[in-house]
């Protein structure tokens, strides 16, 4: 079982990124399941949301997971949100962020010692180049198929374009670039 | 003719959006609504398919959730097939005319996403909503993931409009939980769902003006009770028919349902009775705690709560030792709703097992694996003393000093 929290603000498409992933995951035959924390949530309101992966079906419906995977989607996010919460000794932390590692981990005193598990990519700015807002969900899927090693980048690609089928074109052009530039930025 | 709506073997879709795909697939004629969280993209996405050309059928939006199932019962009169959905609020507002539906035989399907009871104001999952239901005289089963809220919606329309129940039929899944969770869903083929389900046959319907007939006439003391006593046992009758729909349905999915689900109870010392996820949560806490701790954990499910299978309850739990029911409701002075059934059941054991209740989940508080690991090592607690070592009504995932009630000295 592989377990996945993302932390975003309403409206950065966390939910949407979830279910997305969970779309492409099951289509190489695993079982799924994605879903998210939020109450009446305005736009900007701090939410979570969480993704399970595993070769049999998912019985567990509980929220409460010690992730194996940590996808920050918003960069004031990492600092005031309780990211390491219930983390495991090999939880991977994805952050979205303009700075480097080092300074990342610098303001983050929960992050030290982890460097080896902490990521970094810059989704919002990737968003804004591709896709023309910012939308740093789909950035995001992008460096956790670099990171986890999950699939090939063009597997994931393929299928990305038939869940986003219902967009325009241009959509899913920039959606594609962002998902690749980050895949290749992230480190 | 409807629209091809393409479907893939599959799906990741939401407690919500499988049971609007049902609504598809069956074919629904007529749809009278009054949207509530969280079960609004149910009725909503119908009324898409409806608009893009998915379904010929009709969606009414009326103006409260009383005169949405008002709405129905009339379009189920007329003939039709019928369904809407619910959630809270909503439902409680819907009651007195659940009521109507079932006294005038009325087959309708309505899809509860459960969800607490205001105040305090929540639009999370628990099952109040659904204890109010508990005597409208509809048929209730219960979902504990999408793939079932689909199946289940499937069965409901063939159970209810069997010529021998003519019931409506409710089909519950947890707010949230299952409503808005996407997990893995394998869908039937339109063809071979619709043929599953069939056409309906209606029985005195009101367009049929060759025929006049008459539906909620008053009757007082000279017949009431017998029309009450032959809708209760109408209601204990469709046992046998639901039994002989989940066989055919497993013919053309494999997926087999049962009025009572078991789990790992071959040899169970201790059990949890369960609806909703919580049942599929408290099978994983029941294996791990075999593996780790040699404690025989078992898990009992119910899926048809209403007719409620006495008897097999009873059977399920025969030889278990200590048994926890668990009631995702506000007890509200009493032992919870659910625990008083299950305890009326193995009152009529040879075992007489011993019997606790847990009050959890309320307004969508998490129940975790471990929760459920404690509710089961306090059962084989009780087991290997011989006596209820706890409070008999204790609260699960509740902040702030512990709470209980009732004690008792029986072994």
């Amino acid at each position: 079982m592989t377990e996945i929290r993302w932390h975003s603000r309403a409206g950065q498409g966390a939910v949407s990124g979830a279910k997305g992933l969970g779309d492409v995951v099951a289509t190489t035959g695993k079982e799924v399941q994605a879903f998210a924390l939020y109450g009446s949530a305005k736009r900007g309101a701090a939410l979570r949301a969480y993704n399970r992966i595993s070769d049999e079906q998912i019985f567990n419906h509980a929220k409460f997971m010690n992730p194996d995977y940590v996808l920050v989607i918003d960069p004031a996010l990492a600092f005031t949100d309780n990211i390491t919460e219930n983390e495991k000794e090999s939880t991977k932390y994805i952050i979205t962020t303009h700075l480097s590692k080092e300074e990342l981990i610098a303001g983050i005193p929960a992050l030290e010692g982890k460097e080896d598990r902490v990521f970094v990519v810059d989704c919002v700015q990737i968003s804004l180049d591709t896709i023309g807002r910012s939308i740093p969900n789909s950035p995001m899927l992008g460096a956790f198929v670099k990171v986890s090693g999950m699939f090939e980048l063009d597997y994931f690609l393929e299928n990305m374009k038939r869940v986003l089928a219902k967009f325009p074109q241009k959509i899913i052009d920039g959606n594609m670039g962002a998902i690749t530039r980050a895949y290749n930025e992230v480190k | 003719m409807a629209e091809k709506f393409d479907l893939n073997e599959r799906e990741v879709w939401d407690g919500n959006y499988a049971a609007s795909q049902a609504l598809r697939q069956a074919d629904v004629d007529v749809v009278v609504a009054y949207p509530i969280t969280p079960s609004t993209p149910i009725v909503e996405n119908y009324g898409a398919y409806v608009g893009n050309g998915y379904i010929n059928g009709e969606f009414v939006m009326v103006e409260s959730e009383h005169a949405a199932m008002s709405g129905c019962i009339g379009a189920s009169a007329a003939g039709g097939r019928v369904s809407t959905a619910t959630s809270s609020q909503g439902f409680a507002l819907m009651v007195e005319v659940l009521y109507q539906a079932s006294g005038m035989r009325l087959p309708i399907v309505l899809n509860v996403v459960n969800r607490a009871l205001a105040a305090p104001l929540n639009v999370r999952g628990d099952h109040a909503d659904m204890y109010l239901g508990r005597d409208s005289g509809w048929i209730q089963f219960g979902a504990f993931n999408a793939q079932e809220a689909y199946d289940l919606a499937l069965c409901a329309f063939k159970v209810a409009e069997d010529h021998r129940v003519r019931l409506p039929v409710m089909v519950h899944q947890d707010g949230f939980i299952t409503s808005h969770t996407a997990q893995n869903v394998y869908p039937l083929s339109d063809e071979v769902a619709y043929n599953f389900v069939g056409d309906i046959v209606p029985v005195d319907d009101m367009l049929d003006f060759s025929r006049p007939v008459t539906y909620g006439a008053q009757t007082e003391e000279d017949w009431h009770f017998e029309h009450k006593a032959k809708q209760h046992k109408a209601l204990m009758d469709s046992r046998e028919v639901i039994d002989e729909v989940f066989a055919e349905f497993e013919k053309i999915s494999g997926r087999k349902y049962n009025r009572v689900e078991t789990y790992d109870m071959e040899d169970a010392e201790v059990a949890l009775v369960g609806l909703g996820t919580t049942v599929e949560t408290a099978r994983v806490a029941a294996k791990e705690l075999r593996k780790e701790k040699g404690i025989k954990a078992g898990v009992v499910a119910i899926r048809c709560f209403r007719p409620f299978p006495l008897d097999e309850v009873r059977d399920a739990l025969e030889g278990v030792k200590s048994i926890a029911v668990t009631d995702r409701s506000s007890p509200g002075g009493a032992m919870g709703a659910f625990y008083n059934e299950v305890a009326a059941a193995m009152a009529t054991s040879k075992s007489r097992p011993m019997v606790t209740n847990y009050i959890y989940g309320l307004g969508g508080r998490d129940l975790s694996i471990e929760n459920c690991k404690e509710i089961f090592q306090d059962q084989k607690a009780n087991a290997d003393a011989g006596h209820i070592t706890t409070d008999i009504q204790q609260f699960t995932g509740l902040r702030g000093p512990k709470l209980g009630f009732f004690k008792t000295a029986r072994g």
